[in-house]
């Protein structure tokens, strides 16, 4: 069974649908980067993975646990689906080594020192061992971003959902967060990226998807796709981005 | 006509004082601890608690902060035994000092919450964290940090205000300059020193919430 299920999901803002009944089948070790124009859905879609945004219809299985069920499962669900943001959303008041060891310490009750040591490794990963006891004020925006995705890693996560990760970034910081997302996925993680960086979408992913109007409206091979897109809007698309 | 200063008219008197003091002491701390508390659980569910609770909070928090304390307090101590609920004047003033700083603190506090991103709660739901662990540890951390200065002026403002619980026969300070110039009809002094001690002690309790805030509240 595909690590995430997503199946004819449906959802509406009052009387707006912004997702029509989207279907998606993420595998281990996929890495689907999720593209279109802002207001097609495709972030809402993300939050939905992880029950972040409810959703009307349809069914969305993460790990095999029912997304839209029970309340009890969102947070056996969460452990194994991480989630990065645009805005970082670190804790201001934690050390990048504590924000990434709260997580752990609270929800996983790992014993302070093995948490510490989980952090001390996965801020080595994203290439900040030298910044664990740095408050975020005084990180760029770039090295932010690498704690968020390291405080992520902390819980071991199956699934990684990325939401536009490098859209509130410099454009000088931004190769330093893809390099790390390149490295996970070079490592096996399966992820699901919503992003702008078509370069990277097409050079890293696994599959493309092109969400319009709050539907799938193309998707396969990113070089595939990118090289012969087959829909007016997605060439529109591409080509208006360059 | 003079009039002759003469404050060692109070010496005899020093041990009430010092019991006035000891006793608008410990009424402050223990009001602002348990005020604080209050302040806490009610801007938590002001901000997270289902709508009941917080219309009940929000009406608790207007019934206090529009109406004078000298009213409430007296509403404990005198209006309160017509229900057969009869306290002693301490427990009054205990009670109506919590009451009071509770509204204002739960006012204070909620204005702390809502200043936290709300990305930081969705970040802490993300990480798998219930909604009462992402309150203790993101959202009421950082709303603290950022409300203490104004927490810590509503806190030297309720220890001045207890002065008002003398009204009610409290030994506090106050009671206890009353009490010594209804004996030696020496106000002026009387009076003079005890606004000299309700001075220092302002001094000292900013000093001390400051040194507190420098310890354990971080501002990020």
């Amino acid at each position: 069974m595909s690590l995430v299920s997503i199946r004819d999901v449906r959802k509406s803002y009052g009387d707006v649908e912004v997702l029509k009944g989207v279907s998606l089948e993420v595998e281990k070790g996929d890495v689907v980067a999720i593209i279109g124009r802002s207001g097609s859905g495709k972030s809402t879609l993300l939050r939905c993975i992880n029950g972040l945004e409810t959703y009307q219809s349809g069914a969305i299985l993460a790990d095999g646990i029912e997304v839209g069920g029970e309340h009890a499962n969102l947070r056996e669900l969460r452990r194994h689906v991480g989630m990065v943001f645009q805005q970082f959303n670190l804790f201001p008041h934690l050390t990048a080594a504590e924000n990434v060891m709260l997580a752990p310490t609270v929800v996983n009750k790992t014993p302070k020192k093995e948490a510490r040591a989980i952090a001390a490794e996965v801020l080595a990963k994203v290439g900040l061992s030298e910044k664990m006891d740095a408050y975020p004020s005084q990180l760029s925006g770039g090295q932010q971003q690498r704690v968020a995705i390291a405080r992520s890693l902390a819980m071991r996560p199956k699934v990684l959902l990325c939401d536009e990760i490098t859209s509130a970034l410099d454009p000088e910081l931004v190769n330093e967060v893809l390099r790390v997302v390149e490295q996970l996925a070079k490592e096996g993680m399966t992820l699901i990226l919503v992003t702008h960086e078509m370069r990277f979408a097409r050079d890293v992913g696994t599959h493309l998807v092109f969400m319009h109007h709050g539907k799938v409206h193309e998707s396969g091979a990113p070089k595939a796709v990118f090289a012969a897109p087959q829909t007016p809007e997605l060439q529109q698309f591409v080509s208006g981005i360059g | 006509m003079t009039y002759h200063l003469e404050f060692s008219a109070l010496l005899p008197y020093w041990q009430d004082l010092a019991w006035g003091l000891w006793f608008t002491v410990v009424l402050t701390v223990v009001s602002t601890v348990a005020g604080i508390a209050v302040g806490t659980l009610g801007a938590s569910a002001r901000s997270f608690g289902p709508p009941w609770l917080s219309g009940l909070v929000r009406v608790y928090v207007e019934l206090i902060r529009n109406t004078p304390f000298i009213v409430q307090l007296f509403f404990i101590f005198f209006g309160l035994p017509a229900l057969g609920l009869k306290l002693s004047e301490t427990t009054a003033a205990f009670i109506a000092m919590v009451v009071n700083l509770g509204a204002y603190s739960t006012e204070i506090i909620r204005a702390g919450i809502d200043a936290v991103p709300k990305g930081h709660i969705e970040a802490g739901v993300s990480l798998a964290m219930t909604r009462l662990e992402v309150l203790r540890y993101i959202v009421l951390r950082q709303a603290f940090a950022k409300i203490y200065p104004a927490l810590s002026s509503q806190i030297v403002i309720v220890m001045l205000g207890s002065a008002v619980v003398s009204q009610i026969s409290a030994p506090d300070l106050t009671y206890a300059a009353n009490f010594i110039q209804s004996r030696n009809f020496r106000a002026f002094e009387v009076y003079f020193v005890v606004a000299l001690i309700y001075l220092v002690l302002s001094i000292l309790l900013r000093y001390l919430l400051r040194l507190i805030g420098d310890r354990f509240v971080r501002v990020g």
